[in-house]
């Protein structure tokens, strides 16, 4: 579980969080929704401890990122997995490699252990053993992602974080990328949050669901809640399209 | 001011750079990648340009040597001086700083938009320690290196232009390579080639650490990097020559 309390954020006096409060709850698909520039890219790396914030609280159980040190974070951080918006899969590394590099710097596993895990990994984000040995330059958006999630759980972590992990994919690979960080929260009973405003996931996974709007927590709830919200921002946000009108309106 | 802001910026970078990594044999094996990327594969780079350039040295210097009165082997002479003083380590340096240098500002700077630094500090990682320092060990044990790989192909150059081109004997040019040689020399140019390796991995990892946005300030941090180190190793040439000579 982590608990945000009265969390503030500013860049050069222009306020981003303001008094965020909000409990991520653990072996649950936690989902942080808002409009682009909302902030919720800024409380995602706030939670990572990427940046440091002004005011308030991030407790990981009863441990406040906001008062460690560079060591106690680093501590913290080997119970993290992150998964990017592009990925961020290492350039000159294969895909083994990549998703080797956490036990490389974070395990006493012997070479032969570390590769059998990097290749269970691979193994159970439904990636061949064909794409192993390819760099990540030579395989697609939707296999990047996966690379990114066998990467980010490598370490058997605690707590997951995904940032925008649909973007750039088909609907489709979407809905396998979306099932797959599901599967895996239940699997290992982590502490997910993804960051996204692709409405298929709110509907598919989104065990809770916090609404950023300007900066504010402007709402939660879960999927079946979300529908008969009378959240003014929260429908502008989800309901403008039409499609998603009539979904409504079916509801 | 801005100078100030970011010359202190590059000296945080740099304590940064040093502080103690979190696994020595991750490091290890990003220090041999290094000795491949900016040693090896510039080697080809310095046999070119050298032997080109001690060749080109040993004519210039011969056609401007019409007296009967200067002795032909001060063509060996002259040209073993301005390799082993000037071209080997600062021009071949000022070289280094534009491949090597562009390629590293690039390299990093593309780490940095497509957020592969920031996946480096979520897991952990201290990420300028993780990717500058090898760069930096490695190009300040291959330079040297390559200044006395560069000083041998020179010569060589020198040797072969001259003899068969006719300007020179064999014997007088050899005779002009031993003439007053001083040894103190080589160690002056190698202590002056490690600042410049210095000065030719740091200054452009600072650069490509620091860029913001996408692919065109990616290109403008390689391009600043290129530029300022240049400068700095031509600074440092200067001070260096003054206070070592």
């Amino acid at each position: 579980m982590i608990r945000v309390e009265g969390l503030y954020k500013s860049f050069e006096n222009k306020t981003v969080l303001s008094d965020i409060n909000v409990v991520f709850e653990s072996g649950k698909v936690n989902l942080i929704i808002g409009k682009s520039g909302s902030g919720k890219t800024v409380l995602l790396k706030s939670l990572i401890g990427l940046h440091s914030i002004e005011r308030g609280h991030i407790l990981y159980g009863n441990r406040d990122i906001a008062c460690m040190s560079a060591r106690q974070l680093k501590a913290i951080r080997e119970e993290i997995g992150v998964v990017f918006q592009g990925g961020a899969l290492f350039d000159s590394l294969s895909v083994l490699e990549n998703v080797k590099f956490p036990l490389n710097l974070f395990s006493s596993l012997s070479e032969k252990e570390k590769e059998e895990r990097a290749r269970f990994c691979l193994r159970r984000v439904n990636l061949l053993e064909d794409a192993d040995n390819l760099y990540p330059a030579e395989i697609s958006g939707g296999m990047k992602k996966r690379v990114a999630i066998a990467r980010a759980i490598v370490l058997q972590p605690k707590f997951l974080f995904c940032d925008e992990p649909n973007s750039g994919l088909d609907p489709l690979t979407s809905i396998v990328i979306d099932k797959l960080i599901e599967e895996i929260t239940h699997e290992y009973d982590m502490t997910t949050i993804v960051n996204t405003h692709d409405m298929n996931s709110v509907f598919e996974i989104g065990e809770k669901i916090v609404f950023i709007h300007e900066g504010r927590k402007d709402w939660e709830g879960s999927k079946d809640e979300i529908a008969h919200t009378d959240n003014r921002h929260l429908n502008d946000f989800i309901f403008s399209s039409e499609l998603y009108k009539k979904i409504r309106t079916k509801l | 001011m801005k100078f100030l802001y970011k010359f202190g910026s590059y000296l945080l970078f740099l304590k940064k750079a040093f502080s103690r990594p979190e696994k020595g044999s991750v490091y290890a094996r990003e220090l041999i990648v290094e000795f491949e990327k900016l040693g090896l594969n510039s080697i080809a780079l310095v046999v070119i340009i050298s032997f080109f350039i001690g060749a080109v040295l040993t004519l210039q210097t011969a056609y401007n040597m019409a007296s009967p009165l200067l002795p032909r082997y001060l063509i060996g002479y002259l040209t073993r001086e301005t390799l082993l003083l000037e071209f080997s380590s600062t021009i071949v340096s000022l070289i280094l700083a534009g491949k090597i240098g562009s390629n590293i500002a690039s390299e990093i700077g593309s780490m940095k938009i497509t957020e592969q630094i920031e996946a480096l500090e979520t897991m952990g990682v201290n990420s300028v320690s993780y990717l500058v320092t090898p760069k930096i060990l490695a190009s300040l044990v291959i330079n040297p290196i390559l200044y006395i790989f560069s000083v041998f192909i020179g010569i060589i150059g020198g040797l072969l232009s001259g003899v068969l081109s006719g300007v020179v004997n064999f014997e007088d040019f050899i005779y002009g390579l031993h003439f007053a040689f001083n040894p103190y020399y080589v160690t002056y140019s190698i202590i002056k080639s490690l600042f410049f390796a210095f000065i030719f991995t740091s200054i452009p990892a600072f650069y490509g650490y620091n860029v913001q946005g996408g692919a065109l300030e990616v290109g403008k941090a390689g391009t600043k990097a290129v530029v300022d180190s240049s400068i700095a190793i031509l600074i440092a040439n200067l001070i260096l020559t003054q206070i070592m000579l």
